[in-house]
């Protein structure tokens, strides 16, 4: 199939309808909608209805544009102006405004770092199209590189094309997936199958949700490309039941493409046959580790087991199965459409592409920002993030969220890529960024974080499930002025142990936040213990004597 | 027709051993007289890999493997013994003695008890973590068993015993982390379960005094596991 | 050799390893030709002497009283010897612990008494909400478990710490023994 025939595919049945003088979007995605972009949809609607310039004129619902912290979002076509904190009683004025000069109070400038310093592959869409329309997701380039596989490439060829970009598993450990993908391919038997895993439980990550939610058909495109690359004709698209948006959206998705005979059996005409259903995690952390997301599939106990054998080989049923993150399959596409090399010139050695960041905390520019590898994080923050609030000064930035680490102020210069975050003890994990000025306490950011993996751990092995519960101890002993330096060195002791011997990632990662805030700030450490003093004034202390 | 079963060479602590491809490091070494510990591992019943004990290292390989669901490897070499590996082990029986509420001298299983008789063969005189004392239930509702929740390890052998061996699945986990319990049926009391045959299979794999035969003095509460090698033995032959 | 000053002290436990410690019989006379026996509830003497090579603590850490004493005796020793389970896991008097103290003193004060029910506020000392083994509250050198220690055990740990050696007590004794 050409892409011409997928277009023409699309709009068989639909009248020619002339393009219209102006465009309204409005995010729609969960940030905007949690600051009642949905009302504003509506009386925007109204207006136009009012007027009686709907025809000419239309409102249209997209996904998230990026900037969360200045929603709900408002952009209007072909004037290129963006209205930033839009409430319903503005529609009035935006609609008065069309094609005049747009509304100096409303106008979010985006010639701004924010914009301009980012580069969108995955997020190339999010924003303009209307995520509930598969018209849309065509019309710009859609299931073309899915029509092209199928059409002209060998599965061989497809994971040549994956394996030549250089792409990395975006879930977490970075794992290459063409060389995952080349695995399962390899696996013996006809029965495999395509995981998709968008469980993302990371505290304050979103970047997977954003992405179903504002653009569903690039992931299920992925996921077939994947499918007909390992030779599966089963997926599963594993989802968090929190993102209620993100599923029916899905269903959505699903729905509209197996009638355009983009999923389902015989895919455009072919002998290809792929299926895609949704499953629902219960929302456990521990869930979104491979083994355990497969346990929680069969209806299992969400567990994780030992590795080897892994998914690749002995997976979902045990057959074979490749598992790859929401973001991973985002990127598939575009590599397909633009090839292995294009994507390969993007980043740094080791680390192609883009990444997605949730960037959060103590910066004026929240939201979701996509980047090319190999940025340093002082752009991110201090020129896409526009710097820290208030005049304060920074002090570090968490990565990996409860895997990951604190990166303090001597790294800021360092590009972001896999390898260097490792290095001074960080992950580039999924995609949490959390800033932090001089009012956090780097204890209390380890005690929040052990805290998660404490109550987050599936109980299973020894290490992790009593580990974490007496590494929070001593945390909550340190942050009220309690502990002593013999369980500061019990503390490390246990890290170690940890670490090392736990089952699975979370175990393993957990000791991370506390393992990176002693390597950077371990005089604060001392201050609670020693002093009695939290030098961030966060932490409850006793009051001492003579005070 | 039958595959030829390969055989590996491979050295366990220096010495050379051999195995075949299908069998653990744990079983080669025990063949060989090599001790490492276990707690969740029982002969007989699927292996999980969850007490973290038996973890050795392999050279080459950066993480620490669990004896006990890793297969042997041509050439791999294996030391079972090394300071880091005891330290670890007896931190893992430190946490388990921290974990809920083991006060030996009274319970039912002294001197007969895996947990306290492997903290004397790995050197562990004391528990550094603090203990955590947590208030939990005894059920001795059966009319013959008692499980007594202040002396589970969670090592999951009665769930795995009951659910593979006897069939019945009376048993399970409940709960995440450290808030974790085994449960009867749908966390009911044992002596309602509609599942339970009465078998006593979990009380006889139970590794501590967590699950016991109710007026028994305690030098008989020796407990029986070997049924369970032929128990095992037939359940091959169905395969 | 040096003769070696030795005391014991028994803090919330049973007496138990204190009599284990005479059990030891005529083997007492031997290791006393070592060392003195400078403190213990066994001879008559008031006051915790200063300087004490080495002490042996029965009991876990209960009350107000147990952790001034096992403060100022940790103090005066050298080698701090934690005595039997109690002194090493806390043992019996930490089963109050799921509890609470209080829970401990209204069963034992109030619901099992019939005649003027009181929770006595003079001549006991106050109890600390958590019943603790030793080395949670001082640090300790050598851990004997056994409820109680053997005789032998004793002995035989004895020996090697006048001997000037640290005894492997993992190959001697275990909890509960
Ligand atoms: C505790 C834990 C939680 C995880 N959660 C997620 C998750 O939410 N989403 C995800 O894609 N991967 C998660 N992973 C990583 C997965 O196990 C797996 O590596 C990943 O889905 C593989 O996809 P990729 O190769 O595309 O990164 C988690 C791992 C661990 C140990
Ligand atoms: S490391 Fe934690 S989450 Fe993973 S298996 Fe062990 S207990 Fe479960
Ligand atoms: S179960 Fe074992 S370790 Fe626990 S109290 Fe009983 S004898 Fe001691
Ligand atoms: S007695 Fe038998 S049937 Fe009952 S719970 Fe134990 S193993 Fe299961
Ligand atoms: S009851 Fe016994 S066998 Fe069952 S998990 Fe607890 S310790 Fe293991
Ligand atoms: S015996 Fe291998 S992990 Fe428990």
């Amino acid at each position: 199939m050409t892409p011409e025939e997928l277009k023409r595919l699309v709009s068989q049945g639909e009248a020619e309808r002339p393009e219209p003088k102006h465009r309204i979007c409005v995010c729609v995605a969960a940030a905007c909608l949690s600051s009642n972009s949905d009302q504003v949809k509506q009386a925007l609607e109204n207006e136009l209805a009012a007027r009686g310039i709907a025809p000419e004129c239309e409102v249209k619902g997209v996904g998230c544009m990026g900037l969360c912290s200045a929603g709900p979002l408002v952009a209007v076509e072909p004037d290129g102006v963006t209205y930033q904190h839009v409430t319903s009683t503005d529609a009035a004025e935006i609609v008065e405004h069309l094609g005049q000069q747009p509304i100096e109070r409303l106008t979010c400038p985006t010639e701004t770092p924010f914009f301009t310093k980012q580069y969108k592959i995955v997020l190339e869409n999010s924003g303009i199209i209307d995520p509930e329309k598969i018209e849309d997701y065509i019309a710009r380039d859609g299931y073309t590189a899915l029509a092209r596989v199928l059409e002209d490439m060998s599965p061989q060829e497809v994971i040549d094309e994956i394996t030549r970009s250089g792409l990395r598993g975006r879930g977490g450990a970075g794992y290459p997936t063409g060389l995952k993908w080349s695995t399962v391919a390899k696996a013996g038997g006809t029965r495999k199958f395509v995981i998709c895993n968008a469980d993302e439980g990371d505290p304050g990550a979103f970047m997977d949700r954003s992405v179903l939610e504002s653009d569903p058909h690039r992931v299920l495109e992925g996921m077939a490309i994947a499918a007909y690359a390992v030779g599966a004709s089963q997926g599963y698209l594993y989802v968090r039941a929190e993102y209620p948006l993100a599923v029916k959206r899905l269903r959505t998705a699903i729905r509209q493409a197996e009638r355009l005979g983009l999923l389902g059996n015989n895919i455009c005409g072919t002998t290809f046959s792929f299926h895609v259903d949704i499953r629902l995690g219960a929302g456990a952390f521990v869930c979104g580790e491979e083994t355990a997301l497969i346990a929680s599939i069969e209806g299992k106990r969400g567990q994780p087991r030992p590795r080897p054998p892994y998914p690749a080989e002995y997976g979902l049923w045990g057959y074979p199965t490749l598992i790859n993150n929401v973001e991973t399959f985002a990127n598939v596409a575009p590599i397909i459409r633009n090839g292995g090399d294009w994507y390969a010139s993007i980043g740094t050695e080791k680390s192609k592409g883009t990444k997605v960041f949730a960037l959060a905390g103590a910066v004026k520019n929240t939201g979701l920002i996509e980047v090319p590898m190999g940025i340093t994080l002082r752009e991110i923050i201090f020129d896409i993030g526009g710097g820290i609030p208030g005049g304060r000064k920074f002090k570090a930035v968490q990565t990996g969220g409860p895997s990951g680490g604190c990166i303090p102020e001597q790294y800021m210069d360092m590009p972001v890529d896999y390898e260097s975050l490792a290095v001074v003890g960080s992950i580039m994990g999924s995609g949490g960024m959390i800033v932090m000025d001089e009012t956090s306490c780097m204890v209390d950011v380890a005690k929040f974080f052990m805290d998660f993996c404490m109550t987050e751990s599936c109980g299973k092995c020894v290490p992790c499930r009593v580990g974490t519960a007496q590494m929070y101890g001593i945390l909550q002993r340190i942050t009220s002025g309690e502990a002593t330096m013999s369980e500061l060195a019990l503390l490390e002791e246990l890290c170690d142990m940890v670490k090392y011997t736990s089952l699975c990632g979370l175990g393993q990662t957990a000791p991370n936040p506390v393992l990176s805030t002693l390597q950077y700030f371990r005089d604060e450490y001392i201050a609670h213990i020693v002093e009695k003093r939290c030098p961030a004034g966060v932490c409850q202390m006793p009051v001492r004597e003579g005070h | 027709m039958n595959q030829p079963v390969r055989v590996k060479t491979l050295k366990i602590d220096d010495r050379d051993v051999s195995g075949r491809e299908d069998e653990t490091i744990l079983e080669v070494a025990r063949q060989n007289g090599i001790f490492i510990p276990t707690l969740c591992h029982l002969d007989g019943l699927t292996s999980i890999g969850a007490c973290r004990l038996c973890l050795v290292e392999v050279k080459g390989v950066s993480r620490l493997l669990p004896a006990c669901v890793t297969r042997v490897e041509e050439g791999m070499e294996v030391y079972t013994q090394s300071e880091r590996l005891q330290k670890y082990r007896r931190m893992t029986l430190e946490l388990l003695f921290s974990e809920r509420n083991h006060i030996c001298s009274v319970c039912v299983v002294n001197g007969h008890c895996e947990l306290q008789s492997l903290a004397q063969t790995l050197g562990m005189t004391h528990v550094g973590v603090p203990y955590r004392f947590p208030r939990l239930p005894v059920d001795a509702s059966h009319e013959r068993f008692v499980v007594d929740h202040n002396r589970c390890i969670l090592c999951t052998r009665c769930v795995r015993v009951c659910d593979e061996i006897e069939g019945a699945h009376t048993w399970d986990v409940m709960g995440r982390g450290i808030d974790s319990r085994v449960i009867t049926d749908l966390s009911e009391p044992w002596g309602d379960s509609e599942t339970c045959t009465s078998c006593g299979k979990c009380v006889n794999v139970c590794p501590t005094g967590a699950l016991f035969e109710k007026g028994k003095p305690v030098a008989d509460r020796l407990k029986k596991r070997q049924f369970l090698p032929y128990l095992t033995m037939m359940r091959e032959e169905r395969r | 050799m040096s003769t070696k000053r030795i005391a014991t002290v028994w803090l919330d436990g049973c007496s138990g390893c204190h009599m284990s410690f005479l059990d030891m019989d005529e083997r007492l006379i031997e290791l006393f030709q070592q060392a003195d026996l400078v403190y213990s509830p066994l001879v008559d003497l008031k006051e915790f002497p200063p300087d004490v090579d080495i002490t042996l603590v029965e009991g876990a850490v209960s009350s107000e009283e147990d952790l001034h004493k096992i403060l100022m005796v940790r103090e005066r020793t050298r080698t701090l010897v934690a005595f039997g389970d109690c002194a090493v896991t806390g043992n019996v008097p930490s089963m109050r612990n799921p509890f609470g103290a209080n829970a401990v003193l209204q069963r034992a004060y109030l619901e099992n008494v019939t005649l003027y029910p009181q929770v006595p506020r003079e001549v006991i000392p106050a109890l600390c909400e958590r019943v603790r083994p030793v080395h949670e509250v001082v640090k300790v050198d050598v851990f004997i478990p056994g409820c109680p220690p053997s005789a032998e055990t004793i002995y035989l740990a004895l020996s090697e710490l006048l001997a000037g050696r640290m005894p492997d007590m993992a190959k001697l004794t275990r909890f509960g023994a």
